[in-house]
This record gives C-alpha cells, structure tokens and sequence, in this order.
C-alpha cells in the first residue's frame, strides 16, 4: 500500500534520515519504534508531505507522492494524528472535527462520519460545543485520533498517540487503534512506548539515529534480545 | 452638550472607517503574524477606484464601493503573491521590509502621472450631504450611510469567519499551519482568501471615506492606515473583535483632541496610545494577558 524508497532528509546539515526503505500493507498495523531523536516524526512527516526529502520516495498505492503538496495528500487518503495532538483549541470540538472532514463535500458523508466518530470516542460527543483547548490530555489525544478519521483515511499515521497520557488512557487509546485498524484502516504508528506497540502491531521497524536496524513480525522484534535491553526497559545482564 | 454629541457621532464615523482599514491588518497578522504595511495604501486605491467609478465611469455609490471592494481584492492577492509568499520562511524581518518597500511603491508609483498623479484631488461624492437633527442629535444622512454600511460588512465578516466552512478553516490556519495542512487545507489559499477580505474591508473604508472627507492623494492612507494600525494594537492584534473596539475609541480620542484641546495634537495623542498600549498591555484590551511569546 505505501512504500517507502531510500529516503534522505536533511534539516539545514544535519541528516535526519538515511536512505531508509519500509513498506506498509493493506490492513497492517505497522510500528515504527525508537528513541527521541531517531527521526520518527520525521519519516511520517515526509509522508505526509510537511517535509521534502533530499532523495528518495514515497510511493502510495502505486502512485509517486513523494512532490505531492501536503494537503492534495490527504485526500488521497492518508490521515496524520501529529506529535503533540496539534488540535485546534481556538476552535470548539464539534468544528475541529469538521476541519478534518475539510476535503469532504457531501454532507451527508460527513454527518455519517461523524456519527462513526462519536461511536468510537463517546466522549467527544458530549463536549462537541467546547472550546478543544479545554479538554483533558486524553481527551485531546481522542479527538486528534477522531479529527484525522472525518476525512476516512485508507492509511493513518499516528505520532506518539501515547504521549503524556496516563496508563489507563494508554490502554485506552490502543484499544481504540485496534479497532480503527478491525475497520479496515491501514496503520502506521511511532510509539517511543515499545512495549504497548509491539503488542498490536503485526510489524515493525527499529529505528536508530536515522536508520532502520531492525525489522519484522512484532513479536520477532518483541524477542530481540538487543529490543529489550534497549526499548522494553529490560537490565542487560538478565537476559 | 450638542457640541459633544456631535463630536461623539463625528468619532463614530471616523472609527468605523478605520474599523474597515484595522480589520485587515488584523486578520493578516493573526493568519501569518505579519503587519502588512502595505495595508493604509491599499485603502487608498480603493478610494481612488471609488472616485473614478462615481465621477467618471457612471457608476452609483453602492457599485462603486463594489468595484473597489473587487479590484482592491484582487490587488491583495497579488501583493501577497509577489511580496510576501516567496518571504514565508524567510526571518519574519525580511517580510516587514518587504511590506514597507511594498507601501512606498504603490505611493510613488500612484503619484505618477499617468496614474493618478501626485496632486490632491477634490471629490464630489454622489450623495449630497444633508443634516438632521433627530432629537436633539445632530447627524448628516452621510453618517447614517457609513455607520450603517461598516456594521452591514461587519456582519457579513462575523457570518463568513464564524460560520462557514472556509471561515473555520481561516481560523484553524491562524492557530497552526501544519496541522491545517494535515486537514487537507490549501494554507496559501486560505492566507490569500485573507488578503483578498482584508483588502476589499480597507476599499469600502476608501469610498466611504471620500464621502466624509472628500479631498484623495496618493499619500492618504498613511495617516488612516496607522491609526488603523494602532487600533488594531489597543485591541489586541489578531482578534477581530479587537480591532472594532479599538477602532472605535481611535475615532473618539481623535475627535474629542482635535474638538477640546487642538486639532494639532489629534496625531500625536493618536501615537501616544500607541506607544502606551505597547509599553503597558502589548496583548491589548481583548488579548490574552501579558506580552506575546515569540
């Protein structure tokens, strides 16, 4: 479904990535594991069209994106849920999710995809006039998952949909990604929480310094003596 | 106290033309935090286009603010095509030279001689002004005009930025550009559909002014179009509610300087809040409390 050909990023003279290649299949879940700084959001962000690579490709149902203005991308059908939520607190909830319905035009479409919205994240639909900046962290997080889902992307790209959340709303929030991906969405999550996304994801890539060191099943991966020590919080003399 | 009643309606008129010019610099800033310096003489083609239209092309009063509301659209767009979207990434610096080299262009090049020449003009507005006294108010039918007009655009802009879709998507690019791309929004459409209100908001404000002050030179909007600017500063810049507000106590200050103390100290009074409002609440009366974060 995506493929993702050699691809280098600079910013300014720093190389973010190296010549790294992944691919992504119809109805996967894919996680892309790695330390802070390993150029994560950066390969979404590429994807997504925010960042030009140097060289390289990204090829989305056979067709080369990789020069697409980010926001024809979207409506080709790949949604991102960026780091840090970036929801819109100026806007109320309900308007939020409109926005990320932007390049739907049939109304009726969009009432459905809201009704599909609300059934995942009931919660939503209680504070749909709300101004979003006043919502809780978790809250926030789900309508960044629902804002993204308003335009019923074929392949979702989430960053960090973990971060800052307590361990109960993680659980929460993956839960949810399970089911989004059930539904039929393509997946494609950063997590720097390695444990939780090995455990939903049906492959993944590690990612270091810019470059992929790892890859297979997740739980392949999950095995990996050098995944343990490193990401899953395991002492390197008990294993 | 008619004395004062009259200068109060004489402020009003005043503050909502400048409501019109402080709207724009308004929503450009609050879209890509930008002071479009550009703004004052983009009102003053407008008046010039609105003179034209009524003196020379046949145009009513009404076509005539529509025509400059057109025209001047359109010219915002290009002035944002070719002066500050090529500046986008640029150090935010390098966009205000840009808007400055912008002004001093369409001043010099308004006052060429095939253009609109450097002379200052008299206008015969289309609508002959005649005074009322409603209940011991005095008003000219001209006031009723502006007032009425500026709050009918007023509605207009408040409908369009809160209640359709294009108008949402304006204030999610003011909040963050990426995550507006992320939705599938065109940001560069949505800053130029902000350059083209803006723009059309300062030529209504031109015509309008034509008929309160009918006296047009290529150098006219530089006066209104800092006063404007500092309007939009004492409102708080970005916030569109702001920018009325300030506005309207502009028109008032102004007004009750140049009636009570002398008409020559009615632009430096003007400039003092300006430089007050900066040292003592730069966020203005509606901003968010304490200086702005850069």
């Amino acid at each position: 479904m995506l493929e993702v050909k050699d691809l280098e990023v600079f910013y300014g003279s720093i190389q973010a990535l190296h010549r790294i290649s992944f691919k992504i299949n119809e109805g996967e879940i894919v996680t892309l594991i790695g330390a802070n700084g390993a150029g994560k959001s950066t390969t979404l962000r590429t994807i997504s069209g925010l960042v030009r690579p140097r060289s390289g490709k990204v090829v989305f149902r056979g067709t080369d994106i990789t020069q697409v203005p980010a926001h024809t991308i979207v409506r080709m059908g790949i949604a991102q849920v960026p780091e840090g939520r970036r929801i819109f607190s100026n806007l109320t909830v309900l308007e939020n999710l409109l926005m990320g319905a932007y390049t739907r035009n049939n109304k009726q479409e969009v009432e459905e995809n809201l009704e599909r919205v609300f059934k995942s994240f009931p919660r939503l639909k209680e504070r749909i006039k709300q101004l979003a900046g006043t919502l809780s962290g978790g809250e926030q997080q789900m309508l960044a998952m629902g804002r993204s889902l308003m335009s019923r992307p074929s392949l979702l790209l989430l960053d960090e949909p973990s971060m800052g959340l307590s361990p109960i709303m993680v659980e929460e929030i993956f839960e949810i990604i399970k089911n989004i991906n059930h539904e039929g969405t393509t997946v494609l999550l950063v997590e720097q929480n390695a444990f939780m996304a090995l455990q939903i994801a049906h492959r993944a890539y590690v990612l270091e310094t810019g470059r992929i060191v790892l890859e297979g099943p997740a739980k392949e991966v999950r095995d990996n003596p050098r995944v343990r020590t490193a990401y899953l919080g395991e002492l390197a003399f008990v294993s | 106290m008619e004395r004062l009643l009259e200068q109060i309606i004489n402020g009003l008129q005043l503050g909502f033309v400048y409501a019109l010019i402080a709207l724009g610099y308004t929503m450009v800033y609050g879209i890509i935090k930008l002071i479009n310096f550009a703004h004052g003489d983009v009102f003053m083609i407008g008046a010039f286009i609105g003179y034209f239209a009524y003196t020379f092309w046949g145009f009513s009063l009404w076509g005539a603010v529509l025509i400059a509301m057109i025209l001047c659209a359109v010219l915002g767009v290009l002035i944002e095509r070719i002066a500050y979207r090529p500046l986008r990434y640029a150090p935010r610096i390098a966009a205000l030279i840009s808007a400055l080299g912008v002004s001093l262009f369409l001043e010099y090049f308004c006052s060429l001689k095939f253009v609109f020449g450097p002379n200052f003009r008299v206008v015969q507005p289309p609508v002959k002004q005649i005074h009322w006294n409603l209940g011991g108010i005095p008003i000219t039918n001209i006031q009723i005009i502006i007032v009425a007009v500026v709050i009918l655009l007023l509605l207009v802009l408040q409908y369009l930025v809160y209640r359709t879709k294009i108008g949402t998507a304006m204030r999610a690019v003011s909040f963050d550009h990426d995550a507006a791309r992320l939705m599938g929004i065109n940001v560069d459409f949505i800053i130029a559909f902000t350059f083209a209100l803006g723009s059309a908001l300062a030529a209504a404000g031109g015509v309008l002014y034509t008929l309160a002050y009918p006296q047009i030179h290529p150098f006219m909007g530089i006066m209104p179009g800092l006063k404007a600017f500092t309007a939009a500063v004492l409102g708080g810049i970005g916030i569109i509610p702001g920018a009325v507000l300030g506005s309207l106590i502009m028109g008032q200050v102004e007004t009750l300087t140049a009636a009570y103390l002398t008409s020559q100290m009615r632009d430096a009074i003007a400039f003092l809040i300006l430089i007050i409002v900066l040292l003592v609440r730069p966020s203005g009366i509606l901003g968010r409390g304490g200086p702005e974060k850069v």
